[in-house]
This record gives structure tokens, sequence and C-alpha cells, in this order.
């Protein structure tokens, strides 16, 4: 078995009893970036002298018995989190010289726990889209099959775990963006409560919605991540000021007895056969695991995409307002003066659904119309979070499908930005009421693999994980891998 | 013909204060004035991406002080708000400000006027706010360049309602507001350094109408003098356009210091909808009211406070008492010379005499004073037990500011003491007296004016310094005979 194949708990067992050096692991996750990459363009760069630094350093902490939690495991990070000194694009023309002057929180505290970089990921320009076709870096592929999206925004981070080009990887999700890519490339994704993970150092898109969190193969893996990267940080002033479990001791609790919600709006929404065959088939999985089924409603879901589609534009469209070529970042060539400075900037440097997007925010938030549509949506997405409250009342999780379907292909979304939206139908809810969800595989449909969502109540990360681990101990679909 | 008193003016101030705290309103850097550019801006202030505000707490204390020394609501929880706008000093492209729950809400500040009249002028409301930085235009030939040294230092905006009715009142106003600031020890207040800045909204109406005229902010008013003359101008010119048939355009207004004039800002040097919305980067800051009581508990005296006691206490008059608790250092001071001598009436004269006129000729900030506050309490006891006359007194003063010296060394070096023994003066007065027989005749018969000529005689002979009461004493005797 190639060392890539493992899974990062077998990998870190690997190095724990020196069965092989982080060099060595480091080295053939390189090689397997350098030969399989240019086909599937999860990468935006590559941090190779970093990474056999790192690793160096990692394998003499083990010669030391001195190896830290996570040590000489390599990861790569979304391009959304700063690295120090390291070109941090966020998938646009915008950044794409920008080397940031700090790193992210969570960027640091896995360098804390001895993790290397191997690189940053490919994404949706400022984590805007769902098939990570808006990059300024190119397109991303499906590992499953080249001519396939892997789904966005965090589509790199997904593709290059799925591709075993990294351990795994770090992600952020704002409506869907770890879930719906884990989904369409058989990944666990995992997007933990709002303000479990600090945002400070993550490139804001909606503030109020972005959560980081972990794309890996396993749920095992994801627990191990989630532990490192979670906790209260002083910097991000939403972040919550709770103890963190360590999910890995979590994931083996018993599952016997949980209550399982099935929002029945969900399955009334058209979905293709095999998306309701498979998740069907998940949940006689669960029933056998001896969890209970129930029927939950959720009256006011159909408010979801619309007021995320109001909210996460109109607080992007501030977010974004930085990137004006005066300090740093791309700046327009010539400016005729500071209007020509700030127009041509911003009109060469963003691309279309970024510029979408900010252009929708800034007419949601104007006088006479701020009311009628950012109020309104803040309203609306509190009777969203009630529905979830009432919901968690008589159930533990809430399952449903991750996406309305597998992977679709290239360009075929691309002109029908609403058909593209639908995409995080399922995921968005969770976002807009801050809860945590998870996406596992559960199936496969034409050789792309379909995804099965949790969604938990606050803070029960720990019940979301340990649903999801009982289900891989009794199925195959985290297993496979695609063919290269 | 324009007739001026047809008109009333409606005016309403916008008072940005700089908060004297040590680090910024959402970062950790440095607030101190006059640092190198860009030298005093971390990541947060530069708007780097992914970086995130953090309130600094301590100014949460300094707006609570505040509100309470204007009589307002402490708004609980307090929230914050975006307020977008593209300027290159803007480095987020939005101000992180209040909108909805302002910290400080309604509230109110009694002024007094010139005639001594009082009059309580409404607070709106006071909300923090993060300050831009610095566009430089001089130094770059066809370019600006940015200091964001500034950026994000932790500013209060107290808004009045439209209740001043005229230039004086507003600077009455804000120099409440300025005493006010530096009593709380929240603000520094230098109007100068912009520590403190004023925008003031006008309008006018005929007498009688109850509805508002069409109003103009004219901003960049950056002393007392200014917003004073700026209102006049504004007043003036609105009264102008009207009675020439003109409308007064709702607008921004920069006013030109050399000029003495205010004009429209271009339509590009402000925005017209800043979009305002909650900001999701910070949670509304709940103050528990302990933290609200022990603000309370440990609130300083405040300038009408001091005034009022410095009436009772020290029986000085009004207009002294609130000239002297206007200046909270001013007032110190004074304190510590009455302490020292022991006389307030005659503390408070020669400090808002001889001691201000020498601190204004020189420029100097009172805590720079040539003449300790414990030296003029001495000098003025001199006078008190009468070792030395008021006259004399000056000149001892004048040679303290000049050698800072102690008033005794002075009087004792130079011989200054004052005479005062009787035989001595009487002496005196002989003297003058068989030296000017015609006067003495001229006084005799009727010309009483010429007693004071013979007091100046008399203290010329004595070189300043007899007792001025005792030759008064002595001359009525003599010149009787």
């Amino acid at each position: 078995m190639e060392l890539n194949e493992l899974t990062l708990k077998q990998q870190l067992d690997g190095l724990k009893d020196s069965s092989f050096s982080s060099t060595e692991l480091t080295q053939d996750y390189l090689k397997r970036i350098k030969s399989k990459d240019p086909s599937i363009n999860s990468y935006i760069t590559v941090t190779e002298e970093l990474a056999l630094k790192q690793a160096k350093e990692s394998d003499d902490r083990y010669d030391k018995g001195k190896a830290l939690a996570l040590d000489g495991i390599p990861i790569a990070h979304k391009d959304i989190f700063c690295t120090e000194d390291v070109l941090t694009t966020c998938g646009s023309k915008m950044l794409s010289n920008f080397k940031a002057p700090y790193s992210s929180t969570v960027v640091s505290k896995l360098f804390d726990e001895g993790v290397v970089m191997l690189g940053k990921t490919n994404m949706d320009e400022f984590a805007m889209g769902s098939s990570n076709e808006t990059s300024y870096f190119g397109e991303v592929k499906n590992p499953w099959n080249l001519d396939y999206v892997p789904g966005g925004s965090s589509g790199g981070s997904a593709a290059c775990v799925a591709a075993r080009l990294a351990s795994a990887a770090t992600a952020t999700d704002t409506g869907g963006s770890i879930r719906q890519p884990a989904a369409l490339c058989g990944l666990t994704g995992i997007k933990p409560t709002y303000g479990r993970v600090s945002r400070y150092g993550m490139i804001a898109f909606a503030s109020s919605l972005d959560q980081g969190g972990v794309l890996a193969r396993t749920v095992e893996d994801a627990a191990i991540l989630l532990t490192s990267m979670s906790g209260h940080d002083p910097k991000d002033s939403t972040s919550l000021n709770i103890d963190v479990p360590n999910y890995t001791e979590e994931i083996d609790n018993n599952i016997a007895g949980l209550k399982i919600g099935l929002p029945k709006e969900f399955f009334e929404q058209e979905i293709p056969d095999h998306v309701r065959k498979s998740t069907e088939e998940a949940i006689e999985v669960y029933k056998d695991l001896g969890a209970e089924i129930e029927e939950i409603s959720f009256p006011n879901i159909d408010l979801s995409l619309p007021v995320y589609y109001v909210l996460a534009p109109a607080e992007c469209s501030a977010n974004l307002s930085r990137y004006d070529g005066v300090r740093y970042g791309f700046r327009c060539a010539d400016p005729k003066n500071l209007e020509d400075l700030y127009m041509r900037t911003r009109d060469e440097g963003f691309g279309s659904e970024v510029k979408r997007r900010i252009l929708i925010g800034t007419y949601a938030l104007s006088a006479g119309y701020y009311d009628a549509y950012y109020l309104k949506a803040q309203k609306c997405r509190r009777l969203i979070a009630n529905d979830f409250t009432e919901a968690f009342k008589s159930v533990d999780v809430i399952l449903s499908p991750t996406t309305p379907g597998t992977a679709f292909k290239t360009g075929e979304k691309t002109n029908d930005p609403i058909d593209m939206y639908l995409q995080d139908i399922f995921t968005i809810p969770a976002n807009l009421a801050g809860l945590p969800g998870i996406s596992i595989p559960c199936g496969s449909h034409n050789g792309l693999p379909l995804g099965l969502q949790l969604v938990g109540n606050s803070l029960e990360e720990g019940k979301l994980l340990s649903a999801a681990h009982h289900f891989q101990k009794v199925t195959n679909w985290h297993r496979e891998l695609p063919e290269l | 013909m324009s007739n001026k008193n047809q008109w009333e003016a409606v005016i309403g101030l916008e008072i940005h204060v700089q908060l004297s705290t040590n680090s910024k309103l959402f970062s950790g850097a440095s607030t101190n004035f006059g640092a190198p550019p860009n030298t005093q801006a971390c990541n947060v202030d530069l708007a780097m991406p992914g970086v995130l505000p953090v309130l600094n707490e301590e100014v949460l204390k300094m707006a609570v002080k505040l509100g309470i020394a204007l009589n307002a609501n402490i708004n609980s929880p307090t929230s914050f708000a975006r307020k977008n706008y593209f300027y290159p000093d803007s480095p987020k492209g939005y101000q992180i400000s209040q909108m909805d729950n302002p910290i400080v809400e309604g509230g109110f500040l009694d002024i007094e006027l010139e005639d001594g009249s009082v009059k309580r002028i409404g607070i709106t409301r006071a909300h923090l706010e993060e300050d831009a930085g610095k566009s430089l235009h001089e130094d770059f030939e066809g370019q600006s360049g940015i200091d964001l040294n500034r950026a994000g230092t932790p500013l209060i905006e107290i808004v009045s309602e439209p209740e001043i009715s005229s230039p004086e009142e507003a600077v009455a106003y804000l120099k409440s507001i300025h005493s006010i600031i530096r009593y709380l020890d929240i603000s520094d207040g230098n109007m100068a350094e912009g520590s403190m800045r004023c925008d003031a909204n006008v309008s006018v109406r005929k007498i009688g109408t109850a509805e508002l005229g069409t109003r103009t902010e004219t901003k960049n008013v950056n002393s007392f003098r200014f917003v004073e003359k700026a209102i006049h101008y504004e007043i003036n010119r609105q009264i102008n356009e009207i009675e020439s048939g003109n409308r007064i355009i709702q607008e921004t207004r920069l006013y030109d210091s050399q000029k003495n004039t205010t004009r429209p800002m271009r339509s590009k040097e402000f925005a017209n909808d800043y979009r305002y919305f909650p900001e999701p980067d910070l949670l509304p800051v709940v103050l528990e009211d302990e933290f609200i009581s022990s603000i309370k508990e440990s609130m300083p005296e405040l300038p009408n406070e001091k005034k009022i006691r410095f009436t009772e206490f020290y029986k000085l008059s009004e207009y002294d008492s609130s000239l002297l608790a206007a200046d909270k250092d001013l007032a110190d001071f004074f304190e510590e010379v009455v302490e020292e001598s022991e006389s307030p009436k005659l503390s408070a004269n020669w400090i808002m005499g001889e001691f201000l006129a020498e601190l204004n000729k020189e420029h100097l900030d009172i805590s720079k004073s040539k003449v300790t506050s414990k030296q003029l309490g001495v000098l003025i006891s001199r006078i008190e037990d009468s070792t030395i006359s008021g006259k004399i007194a000056k000149e001892v003063f004048e040679k303290m500011w000049d050698s800072s010296k102690d008033a005794d060394d002075i009087i004792r070096d130079q011989g200054l003491e004052q005479v005062t023994d009787l035989s001595e003066i009487e002496a005196m007065v002989e003297k003058v007296i068989s030296e000017n027989q015609d006067q003495l005749e001229k006084y005799l018969s009727g010309k009483d004016r010429l007693f004071g000529f013979f007091v100046g005689q008399v203290m010329k002979e004595s070189q300043g310094k007899a007792n001025p009461g005792q030759v008064n004493q002595i001359l009525k005797q003599k010149l009787k005979k």
C-alpha cells in the first residue's frame, strides 16, 4: 500500500511507530502532486521547500521523543487562510500577488501541532461558487471523473484529498462549501458550530455565516484535525469561549437510541431517484445501528435560499470593499485618478460571480431597499433558526442528502446562476442557524459519489461525529478511492 | 431690503472627540500623535485580508462616563454597525460605527450664556466609531500619500438636538463639552491636533415659523473661534440666498478658515448612501448594571458642580467661579493657590489677572507655568500679611516668572518689604506736604482731587514700599489741620 493511501490516523500511527518518516510521507505527496495535479489543478501554490523543512523538524521531534499531536502529517490549506510570507490568493486575481503578512489562527494552531503544509488549495473566487469554476487560477477537476466539477467553494481542498495529494485539508463553509464538495468528491467534511473555529486570518466572504472546518478521508481523520483547529480565539470576537472536547474520543460514543429527524420538506424537493435511494439506504443503516427515525417539519425551509442570497451578498459587499488597489493586491495599470483607480482595479481584479454578489448585496443594503431585503432576510433567518430549535426538542440530529445530485459536468451550470445556487439548498439552513453539519459518503451513481448530511444542535459536533463514525464502521463508501 | 432680525438660526452640532486610550478602538496599535506615517498601523488598521476587530474595552468606560455627565441613558446592549464608503484613508471601505443602540442616548447639557442665563441643550446621542487615516496631498507629485496612523483611533461622536440658536450659543455648548471631556479625562480635547472636531448643522427660518428650513452641514471647523465664524457666515449666506429668491440646497460644506467662507464639498467627497448594517464581526455589547454603577460612583466633580462649590465655599462671584471651573487644570491650580494663600478672592483675581496674562503671552499650558501654585500662594499671602503692597507684588511676580525664584527671596534680596512703621510714614508725609505748599493751599481751598497727588508723592518718596492704607490714613489726618 502506498503511503498516500493511508488515512491520516494510520499515517499518524505509522509516524509514531517509525514505520516511515514525515520526510518520506511528505516526499510521497510532493511527488504525487507533481505527477497528478496538473490534470486536477487542486493546488494554487505548492510549498515544497517549507513542507520538507517542516517534515525534517517533525522527524527530529519524533527522534527526540517530543512529537506533537499531529506531528509530521502533510495537509493542505484552502487558499482563504492567510499564511505568513506565502501567497494567499483567495482564488482571485485581486490577491494573485498577495503574500500574507501573518498567519491565520487555524494555520498557526495546526503548525503548533506539528502539521506539514504542502500548499494552498484552489477555490472559487472569494469562496463564491459551488463548482470551483470561478477561480482566477482555473477550474478544478473532480478526481472521480475529470470532466466533472469537484464542487465548491472548497473544491481544491476536496479534490486534493480525494486524489490523495494531501492527507487532509482545511476548508471553509458559508453555505455548503465544505459539505457539498465533500459529497461530490466522496469525502468526509465537517462544518462546526459558528464560532467554534476562529475566523481570524480566514478571508471573509460573509462574516456571520463563514466557518472553518475540515475535509478528510474519514470521520476519524476529521475528528483529529477538528480537535486541533477549534477553540476560543481572543482575536475573533465571535469565537465561542467554551472548552473543546477531544472529538477523537467522542466518536466512539454509543449511538443506540439516537433520534434522527427527517425533514419532510427536504424530501418533498425534486430529488433524483438515485439520491433518494442512497439516502433511504443510509436511513436503513441507521435503523440497524439502533437509531430511531422521526419525521420532522421545517415550515420555513423554503426561505433559506432567498435569505442566504440576500445576507451573504450584503455582508460580502462590505467585506470586499477593502480590495481597492490602495494598499496591497492587484492595482490597475496607470490609474488616471482615484475614481479610475477604484473602478478599474475592482473591474479588472474581480471575476463576474464576485461582482454579481457585490451588486446584489449593495442593492439589498441601499436606502429604500434595506428594510425590504436585508432586514426582512434577518427576520426570516430567525424563523429558520427557530425551526431548528423546535426540531432539536425532539431529535438529536437531522438527516438529509447533502446535495440534490452527484457532481455535474464542468461548464454545465455556469450560465445559470440560480441552478448553481440550488446546489446548496440542503446545506444553507445550517449556516443560517450557525449549526454544525457533516457530510459523509453514502453512495455512488455513474461512478460519482453521493453524500449524506447530518446536522446537529449547537456545539454537538461530538454527537454528529459519532453518528457519522458509526455509519463508516458498517459501510465502505468512504474507503473507495478514485483511480487516477 | 434684508432685515436680519426677521430670521432665526437653528443649529445642531456633531462633535467628534478622540478618546485618549493607549491603543486603538479595535486593534492593539498605539494611538500616539505625531509618529512617522504608517508606523502605528497594524494589520487590523491596514485592513489586511482576514483580520477582525476586537473592541478595546477601555472605551466603554469612557463612553459611559460621558453618558453620565451628559445626563443620558446608557444603552445595553449597545451594538456596532458598518458605514460603507470608499476613500483611501478608510482602509476597510467601511467605518465601524454605531447606528441602532448607540452607547449613549437622550441626554442634555446646561450651558451658561453671556448674559448669565442658563440654556438646556438636548443631546440626541453619542456613539463610538473609529477615526479615518489621513490623506497627504502636498508631498507627492501627482499622487496622494496615505497615513493610516490615525485609522482606528477611537472617537465618540456627540450629536446635539437642533436647539442652539446662535453662533455664540454654539461656542458656549462646544466649550462646555470640551470642559466636560477634560474633566472626565477621556480626551485631551486638543482642537488644533484634531482630538476634538466639530461639524455644524445650520438652517434658518423666519421667526415664528414652526417648520425647519433646509440645513447644511459645515465640516472641518477646528477651533472655537472658527466654529463661531463659520456658523455666522453660514447663517448670513443662507439668509442672503433665500432673500435673493434662491433655495438652500441640503449639502455638506467645508469651512475655509483663511477666506472665512464655506463652500460646498464636491459631490465625490462624500457618499449619499452609507448602507449601514449591523457589524457581523462584533457581538452586541452588554453593559452590566454593576459596571455602570461602579463608574457612577467614581465620577469626578463636573464643571457645573465645581462652579457651585466655588461660589458657595469660596464666596467667589458667579463669573469668577464659572471661569475658573471651566478648565479643570485651572480650577485645580486655583485650589492649590488658596490652600497656601488662604485668600480665595485675591487668589482668583491674581490667577485670572497676572497669572493668565503671563501664560497667554507665552502661549503656555498651565502645566508648563513658570510659577507654581505654591509659589503664587505664598506671594498672595505676602500681600495679605502686608509684607508687600499689591503693586510691589506685581513686580515680584514678574521677577518670579523670569527667575523661578520664590517670592520671599526676591522680597528680601531686593528690600521690597512694605514700610509699615507709622513714624517713618509720618515723616515722609510731612516732607511731601512741606515741599508742596502750593498744592496744599489749593487742596485746602477745595480741590479734593489733589488728595491723590499727595498719595502718589508719598508712595514715590517711599519707592512704592509704603503701605498705601497707612499713607491714606495719615494724609487724611495731616491735611485736615
